[in-house]
């Protein structure tokens, strides 16, 4: 729905659980908008479907489940190459390998460490609810403009199949930059190329150091979190998507016991919300990190606190019935005050 | 005085007028192409953009480079490219031609790309009858890569990885795409032409603007395979390599349009 709001029209994309709910959707509503929707015959080409649309200059998005974003890192590491924006949905299922679909947050290293290869970045957002999911999706397209890059929302089956009230709204009004690049024919006028390849002296360093110029600026401008109780806190929580909404909970509940108990939560993986963190952690002295893995995002949490204080881990890799309780970590908490 | 001289005073004194009768087309760009002696990627790139030329695409084309030597067609072509990955580009010119279906869109790739890492995407764009024209440049090896076995390899052919000939029982039998593509249901178009003989040339050039005309029209997916040499990875010469494609090529890779849905 919020990817109809912000005006996408195109949609690429192959059956996996638990993201059906998306192409089944998109399936029903494409026709009746003017739009296009395609069951590609594989991940590969749903994402490519996507590349060719978005060189156009439309919005264009795909969806997945982890291994079918496996097989897609090929093409975002074109499209990040390229510097084609783009919307790509990640529900994230558990794995390695065909792992289960039980809500995990295995996919974290994978979305924000690059993925596939060449040493890029992509925006990685994750929403910790459907309305978050609905305003986020709307916010994506945006930034994938401004920044002429793909932009990922990783949830995971919590939040992708979840029902809960939605109240939407219209697509703020953003303003955009001219899409001087899109390919359109010439009509006349200068030859335009979307590609990735540059083999000129100093073409391809060049191009990498823009790159990086942009990650920069995103890391400066564009990262979201949530601060819940943090000023007196002397343990903030941390986590991100579904985790980060099943510790909020029980952080309420620590406060109800009268526990100084605070929540950050990152909205934006990449960029990282590493100056929420060092500003938070200068008056706080723990920080717990809590993930549906064996320990990812914490490796960019303890990057970004300031010096002296601790940071505990608590993860659960995912699997029928690892999803932990607002109890079970409470508990965690309690063992650090 | 010259001879040309002597011939322009002749022609004038006769009240001849000069025609120019041969040019580079417009959308080809004024520059050397980086493609071997004897490579038949120049004069494809020919045919295509006269064709172009033909029905006054240029301005409206999107094409679509694949990976391998075909990788530059931005370079040699005046119209809008992206750039695909290996063996995607039927699949990336699914998305331009659906979010922009004023526009011309053609794919131009080789057989590595086409017929073995894209096997999956050619098959179901041309299944699903995109209304795309695919340029398959076939010349039975991996060019840019230097000359590895391709899918269309012919049996016995020597290649950096079939160093003793390509044997059946272990690599398989050459692809004949076109004739497998023809079988499918979506595809209205389908031709396979040469370009090692003057009269091969002219049909090819007639076959690729049959397909374009089925785009232009609107009648659904075109594609035109063009047999092709690579002296340098054959290791022959110029002449050799165009010998072999009538001695050899043409004759496991038969040419004729086995697909014309609208009888164009």
């Amino acid at each position: 729905m919020g990817a109809i709001e912000a005006g996408c029209r195109y949609y690429f994309g192959y059956p996996i659980t638990p993201q059906n709910d998306i192409p089944e959707f998109m399936s029903r509503e494409m026709p009746g908008l003017n739009g296009e929707f395609i069951q590609a015959e594989s991940e590969i080409a749903a994402i490519n479907m996507v590349m060719g649309a978005a060189a156009t200059g439309v919005r264009a998005m795909t969806s997945s489940s982890s291994p079918g974003i496996s097989l897609k890192l090929e093409a975002i590491s074109y499209m990040a190459g390229m510097e084609l924006p783009c919307l790509i949905v990640n529900i994230s299922r558990s794995g390695p390998g065909l792992g289960g679909i039980d809500a995990s947050q295995g996919d974290y290293f994978q979305a924000v460490k690059g993925g596939g290869h060449g040493g890029y970045h992509i925006v990685v957002i994750a929403p910790a609810s459907i309305q978050e999911m609905y305003d986020m999706t709307m916010h994506a397209f945006d930034l994938a403009e401004i920044y002429r890059t793909p932009v990922m929302i990783l949830g995971d089956a919590v939040v992708g199949q979840m029902k809960e009230p939605l109240i939407p709204h219209p697509r703020p009004k953003t303003e955009l930059p001219a899409k001087d690049w899109a390919l359109r024919g010439t009509g006349g006028g200068a030859q335009r190329i979307v590609k990735s390849l540059f083999l000129g002296d100093g073409e391809l360093e060049a191009h990498n150091w823009k790159l990086h110029a942009k990650y920069q600026q995103l890391q400066e401008k564009e990262s979201r979190w949530e601060e819940y109780e943090t000023s007196d806190a002397t343990l903030i929580v941390t986590g991100f998507g579904s985790a980060a909404r099943i510790a909020k909970t029980a952080v309420m509940m620590a406060r109800e016991e009268g526990l100084k108990v605070g929540l950050l939560r990152p909205i934006t993986l990449f960029p990282f919300p590493a100056e929420a963190f060092s500003v938070v952690t200068e008056h706080c002295k723990m920080i717990l990190d809590i993930e549906l893995n064996t320990g990812q995002m914490v490796e960019d949490v303890r990057l970004s606190v300031a010096r002296d204080v601790e940071v505990f881990f608590y993860g659960r890799p995912s699997g029928t019935g690892s999803l932990p309780t607002p109890e079970e970590l409470l508990g965690q908490i309690k063992r650090y005050l | 005085m010259g001879l040309m001289a002597c011939d322009d005073f002749e022609n004038q004194r006769r009240g001849y007028r000069m025609q120019q009768v041969f040019k580079r087309p417009a959308a080809l760009k004024d520059v050397q192409t980086h493609f071997c002696p004897g490579c038949h990627h120049g004069t494809i790139h020919r045919l295509v953009a006269e064709a172009l030329d033909e029905f006054k695409l240029q301005e409206k084309t999107i094409g679509v480079a694949s990976v391998g030597c075909s990788v530059f067609l931005y370079h040699y072509f005046d119209i809008d490219v992206i750039e695909a990955p290996h063996g995607r580009a039927p699949a990336v010119a699914t998305g331009v031609k659906r979010a922009s279906p004023d526009s011309f869109v053609f794919t131009y790739q080789g057989d590595g790309d086409l017929a073995a890492i894209g096997t999956a995407e050619i098959i179901h764009a041309a299944n699903r009858g995109e209304d795309i024209t695919v340029i398959f440049v076939n010349n039975t090896t991996y060019g840019m890569t230097g000359g590895q076995m391709a899918p269309t390899t012919l049996l016995g052919q020597k290649t950096s990885t079939s160093p003793y000939g390509r044997r059946s029982e272990k690599e398989g039998f050459p692809i004949r795409v076109t004739e497998m593509l023809s079988g499918l249901e979506g595809v209205a178009f389908a031709a396979r032409t040469a370009v090692n003989t003057p009269k091969n040339l002219m049909d090819a050039k007639r076959q690729i603007k049959k397909a374009f005309q089925y785009q232009v029209e609107g009648k659904g997916f075109s594609f035109v395979e063009v047999l092709s040499a690579c002296p340098t990875n054959w290791g022959m010469d110029a002449v050799g390599a165009n010998e072999r494609i009538g001695n050899e090529m043409c004759e496991y890779f038969k040419l004729g349009v086995f697909k014309n849905t609208a009888s164009l």
